[in-house]
């Protein structure tokens, strides 16, 4: 009797230990990133030391070729990315569930044919396509590689969104609706969007940390946000050809990223075991 | 006076099979109908073309004389009013994520009912035997029985004079059961009920009248205590044979 009574709250226990995690390392970012907007450490690029300086307390992990702060190209790098995976989400959410609610209502031959498409999308890397949708655009921008993330993400969205919803539109509870005079757009935002609102959100989380990942590629292939905009991904680039002699500079941003890519999905295995406890509860 | 005709009615969700064959009968107002038939007969079907949910391919329904045709916005309105069910699965029933209050007004809001909504939400809660202080919690925290009473104060809020039960009870435990058909019993005093089971014993229990479906086809209709005692067809006599006479006696006392 006893231990049956206490599992639950173990389980919530180590549920909340992830989450915390997440939600800790995540939340660094986020603050530094909002910092970079009032204050920098550095002019990001002012010659503020000599080059390649190895970790100081005036630099805390050194310097680049130019002579620039590192530690202020990290900051801004966090802003940068949390923009790039904000951004790159929002827009593959919206287009996502958009075709995936459609989806969900087609007649059955619209029906397939957008779930091939999909899954041909899908099958094509993420970063294949955005790098094909930033080749399109003229310049490379950050707004151009924002865009070009949100449409490689938005098939995976659209793909989960229109089999939860399918999931839910055969519910009895959305017979009642429609029985009740319900229009099918009010169905939507009150019946379907809020039940796969959880399972939604997680994978939101972790397209958040693909998104962030792939930015951080594409501007290691020059096709990410052109200076003076810091990234990881070109401070990695920049860093390649002293990685003997200044490893700091690879060092540092690789750890970056890693530590936000790591709390994303920290974040999500964290909501995600949080829904399965509710639904057990249930 | 006649509530619903169903006239010569064909259906099929593809053309390649009939769900429902030149299917016939009448309900009268203030009446309670068991619908019986054995699983896949084509009751929920029947059911879903009752609530203009989908079109019969041939024949007619009309409803209090009027033609239900689910393209005539406003007359669907006015009907919506009037007809609502109850599903057999009181997990699916209700969304999950709505509070009690929000499922039963449901039909209040978008019907554009007016008056205080919630006091209607308190009353028809009191109707189906449950405290005012449900209307403030989720469907998780409460039993298949009174999850079911939650779907009937759905169905009853606007005042319908049509109520469809599919298979309402055919997921509770016995004396559940039993507590759902006397609610719905009791119900049928105030509106027209149309009751669809598998289980004849609850049907005898229930209702005035019977209608049999066997495989897409009414075999038999009649009074109930009629049909019961001298079934004509061959399929009711062995839908009669197959029911365990303690059962039958259960539900009726
Ligand atoms: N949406 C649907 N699409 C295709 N076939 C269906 C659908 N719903 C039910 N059927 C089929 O119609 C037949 C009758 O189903 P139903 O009306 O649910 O029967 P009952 O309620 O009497 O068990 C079954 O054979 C079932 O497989
Ligand atoms: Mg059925």
């Amino acid at each position: 009797m006893s231990d049956v009574a206490a599992s639950p709250n173990r389980r919530r226990g180590i549920v909340s230990l992830t989450l915390m995690a997440g939600i800790m390392l995540v939340g660094l970012h986020i603050a530094i990133g909002l910092l970079t907007l009032v204050w920098l450490p550095y002019e990001p690029n002012a010659f503020t030391g000599g080059r390649l300086e190895g970790a100081s307390l005036a630099h805390w992990v050194g310097t680049d070729r130019l002579g620039r702060d590192l530690f202020t190209q990290l900051m801004i790098g966090s802003r940068i990315a949390l923009t790039v995976g904000l951004g790159a989400v929002a827009i593959g959410a919206t287009i996502g569930v958009s075709i995936g609610i459609l989806a969900a209502f087609a007649s059955r031959w619209l029906d397939d044919a957008l779930a091939a498409t999909l899954d041909i999308l899908i099958a094509f890397p993420t970063l294949l396509i955005a790098m094909l949708v930033v080749a399109a655009s003229d310049t490379a921008s950050l707004g151009s590689a924002i865009v070009a993330l949100g449409i490689a993400l938005s098939a995976i969205v659209a793909r989960l969104t229109r089999i939860l919803a399918k999931r839910v539109l055969v519910m009895d509870y959305i017979t009642a609706a429609r029985t009740s005079g319900s229009s099918w757009p009010k169905i939507v935002a009150i019946h379907v969007l809020p039940n796969i609102w959880p399972t939604l959100s997680v994978n939101f989380a972790l397209q958040f940390g693909l998104a962030v990942i792939a930015e951080a590629s594409l501007s290691y292939l020059g096709l990410g946000a052109p200076p003076p905009n810091a990234s990881w991904g070109r401070m990695l680039q920049e860093a390649q050809g002293t990685v003997y002699t200044a490893p700091l500079g690879a060092i540092a941003p690789g750890i970056a990223l890693v530590s936000l890519a790591i709390g994303v999905n920290l974040l999500a295995d964290g909501l995600r075991a949080r829904i399965d406890a509710a639904r057990t509860l249930s | 006076m006649t509530l619903i005709s169903v006239d010569r009615v064909s259906f099929g969700y593809t053309a390649e099979r009939r769900i429902l064959d030149d299917v016939s009968f009448a309900m009268e107002s203030g009446d309670t109908v068991g619908l019986v038939g054995e699983s896949g007969s084509g009751k929920t079907t029947l059911l879903r073309l009752l609530l203009g949910l989908a079109r019969p391919d041939s024949g007619t329904i009309t409803f209090d004389g009027a033609s239900l045709d689910p393209r005539n916005a406003a007359f669907m309105r006015q009907f919506r009013r009037q007809a609502q069910i109850v599903f057999q699965d009181p997990y699916s029933s209700l969304d999950p994520r709505q509070k009690i209050s929000s499922i039963i007004a449901e039909p209040l809001r978008s019907l554009r009912i007016p008056g205080d909504h919630r006091q209607m939400v308190a009353d028809a809660l009191s109707s189906v035997g449950l405290d005012a202080d449900a209307a403030g919690r989720y469907p998780h925290q409460f039993s298949g029985g009174q999850r079911q009473r939650i779907a009937i104060a759905r169905a009853i809020v606007a005042g319908p004079r049509l109520l469809l039960a599919d298979e309402a009870v055919s997921a509770l435990d016995l004396t559940t059961k039993i507590r759902i058909v006397e609610l719905l019993a009791s119900l049928g005093t105030r509106m027209s009920l149309l009751f669809v089971s598998h289980d004849i014993g609850v049907v005898a229990a229930l209702c005035r009248r019977i209608v049999i479906l066997e495989r897409s086809r009414i075999v038999e209709s009649g009074d109930t205590a009629e049909v019961l005692a001298r079934p004509q067809h061959p399929y009711t006599q062995r839908l009669l044979a197959s029911v365990p006479r303690l059962s039958l006696k259960d539900t009726r006392s």
